[in-house]
């Protein structure tokens, strides 16, 4: 499987009216995750919760994939 | 500065009750001629009743404020009967550009949805749509408003609002059997009335600029983050009628907003972000804070709080004007209905109900965009610039990059007005729904569901060939219209012609079909202010009247 950089974001049992909303949802939730957190502490909420999805994606290929695009132009 | 816009002055005229020394009695009264109250006043004109407005200045509103009118608050306002003219003179655009720092990153072209009638928005200045909003009020003989009569004094009882009113020839009182009260953010018979409101302030500032470009200028939508031009900072631009830019620059808080005012501090940075050959002149430049906030409810006996008054949203994502007139449409039928004794006071209540839901979705969005755009923290700000540099080549990251959403109608899905499915239907048009346009074909030529849509309880009913409906579900149809709250029936079709008394809508394009999954015997009870209320597969005339009963809490 090939990374999907589409907008994929949705929410098993919500239902959603406007194609903004699951999206804008999720980054709420993202940025609330690391309030009040100091720099330090968020980069260690940030470095879990990559480890965490990258085990759930699981295919290498596609974390591969991930990682590079990630590091290009930064 | 420039000017392109000649502010009317309204004449005062002496009240009556001055000139006559009595009391005024009135059955509904409401305080504010902004574009909220206006649209109260006009809608419960058209409705048969008669209003008085009153307000305490004598023109309309002055300077930068209210720029976007949405979608759906044109569908209000073309029920009103006055959206065309704001739409001839609007602009309407589709390409909008965002850049960061140096770079456009990205644009997009809004291609709206094909087949509705209106635009997902149109760019007009504020005191355009007052002045046709006025306009319209005067067309209407049972709708009486008086400038420069200002509201010093609210008082209440179970049975009626009495207000004191000041005048140049002196002050009168007022009684009221209802009181909408859309006098504005800071609403000072909310204060009278010793009423809360609560939410925070945003801890920013915005300058806002209206420029006159002398030469061509694309009429597109353009967003900066951290431009070279304004550090840190971001900016908007878009256009309005008269070739008038407004133009938002973000300020931070702590600038002297005094100093940043000064055309020598506010044209070049002017300068800078058109380039040095576009000639410009400024029309009006302010300083502006935000908050978010809402009262608890909207609804306090016999007084009604609409727009401002009620609700403040920051200004990402345009939705002041545009929530407030669209308080007015839930408002007024349920309001129409409880002074002709045909719904109980607590219908009322909905209104606050389903009218905070709406405020609650507003503040949301306009919050959300507020915080993509200034981030609060240093890890927010890095995510926020890891969209904005994933957007350029990557599809999922453009839909995170929030600099406004569109402001958009609420699905008012939990409202306890709507009786809910018991079969199954595809698309978005659920109970509590804002209905979806689409074109048809009538004796007059084409033209659009929301058109003939509104104002009263209907039902629409669907079968392919309006000429092969039976006389036993014609007879029903007609049946609807002899209650206490009539229901209107309309046969949505392919073809054909309704039975003599029954309304036909020729569905040419079989959009409506489409977008209300709509089958042979399908049919949608449409409240007043154009929501689906309820829907079945088959008519059943009781289950129509428990539904009204329903949606009009007289079950
Ligand atoms: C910079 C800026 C940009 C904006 N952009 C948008 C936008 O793009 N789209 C949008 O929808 N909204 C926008 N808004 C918000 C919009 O301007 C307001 O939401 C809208 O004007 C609210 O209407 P209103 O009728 O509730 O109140 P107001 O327009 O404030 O009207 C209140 C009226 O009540 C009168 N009044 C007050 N006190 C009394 C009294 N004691 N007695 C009698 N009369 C009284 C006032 O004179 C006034 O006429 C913007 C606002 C700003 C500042």
């Amino acid at each position: 499987m090939a990374l999907n950089t589409q907008p994929n974001l949705h929410e098993p049992g919500k239902r959603h009216f406007r194609a903004f909303s699951s999206g804008d949802d999720f980054y709420e939730a993202l940025i609330e995750t690391h309030r009040e957190l100091t720099d330090e502490q968020s980069a260690m909420v940030n470095a879990r919760l990559i480890l965490l999805l990258a085990n759930h994606i699981g295919d290498l290929s596609v974390l591969r994939e991930a990682m590079h695009i990630a590091r290009e132009g930064v | 500065m420039l000017s392109t816009f000649q502010y009317p002055k309204f004449e005062y005229i002496r009240p009556p009750e001055i000139a006559e020394g009595r009391e005024g009695h009135y059955p509904v009264v409401i305080v504010g001629a902004g574009p909220v109250g206006l649209a109260a006043a006009i809608d419960l004109a058209r409705q048969g009743q008669r209003v008085l407005l009153l307000d305490n200045d004598d023109t309309v509103s002055i300077g930068s404020r209210g720029v976007c009118y949405a979608k759906r608050t044109l569908e209000v306002l073309d029920r009103l009967g006055c959206a065309e003219e704001m739409v001839q003179k609007g602009v309407s655009w589709n390409v909008g550009r965002t850049f960061f720092r140096e770079e456009e990153v990205f644009n997009f072209n809004l291609c709206p949805e094909p087949d509705h009638h209106r635009p997902g928005m149109i760019n007009l200045q504020q005191y355009y749509l007052e002045d046709d909003l006025i306009k319209r009020a005067r067309q209407l003989p049972n709708l009486e408003i008086r400038f420069r009569n200002t509201v010093i004094g609210v008082t209440q009882r179970d049975d009626c609002a009495t207000l004191r009113v000041e005048t140049a020839d002196g002050a009168y009182t007022l009684h009221a059997d209802w009181l909408i009260v859309a006098d504005g953010a800071r609403s000072p018979i909310r204060t009278m009335l010793g009423l809360d409101i609560d939410g925070k302030i945003f801890m920013d500032r915005f300058l806002i600029a209206d420029v006159v470009m002398k030469a061509d200028f694309p009429t597109e939508r353009w967003f900066w983050f951290d431009p070279p031009f304004h550090r840190n900072q971001s900016v908007l631009l878009h256009r309005q009628a008269d070739n008038v830019f407004r133009i938002d620059f973000q300020l931070g808080w702590n600038v002297d907003p005094e100093e940043e005012k000064k055309p020598e501090n506010v044209i070049p940075r002017i300068k800078s972000m058109l380039g040095d050959d576009r000639e410009f002149e400024l029309e009006w430049v302010s300083v502006y804070t935000f908050q978010c906030r809402r009262m608890n409810r909207f609804n306090h006996g016999r007084v009604l709080f609409v727009g401002d008054s009620a609700h403040q949203v920051s200004p990402f994502g345009a939705r002041g004007a545009n929530s407030g007139i669209q308080d007015t449409d839930n408002l007024v039928w349920k309001l129409k209905l409880v002074m002709d004794g045909k719904a109980p006071a607590t219908l009322l209540d909905t209104y606050s109900e389903e009218r905070c839901y709406a405020a609650d979705e507003n503040i949301m969005n306009s919050t959300r965009s507020t915080d993509f755009i200034t981030p609060k923290s240093a890890v927010s700000k890095t995510f926020r610039n890891a969209v904005l540099g994933l957007a350029e080549n990557h599809a999922f990251a453009r839909a995170l990059v929030n600099s406004g959403r569109l402001s958009v109608p609420s699905f008012l899905a939990d409202s306890s007005l709507n009786t809910a499915d018991s079969e199954v239907f595809a698309g978005n048009m659920i109970p509590g729904a804002p209905l979806d346009d689409a074109p048809i074909q009538t004796t007059e030529g084409t033209q659009w569901l929301l058109g003939a849509v509104g104002n009263r309880f209907q039902l629409l009913h669907y079968i392919p060939d309006a000429s092969a409906l039976d006389a036993a579900t014609a007879r029903a149809l007609r049946s609807l219209i002899d209650a206490p709250i009539a229901v209107e029936a309309i046969v949505v079709a392919e073809r054909g012609t309704a039975p003599a008394g029954l309304a036909t809508l020729i569905d040419a394009k079989g959009r409506v079909r489409e977008r209300y999954d709509l089958r042979e015997g399908t049919s949608y009870l449409v409240r007043p202010d154009q929501h689906v209320a309820a829907r079945w597969r088959t008519l059943d005339v009781a289950q129509v009247r428990v539904a009204v009963a329903r949606a009009t809490c007289n079950a």
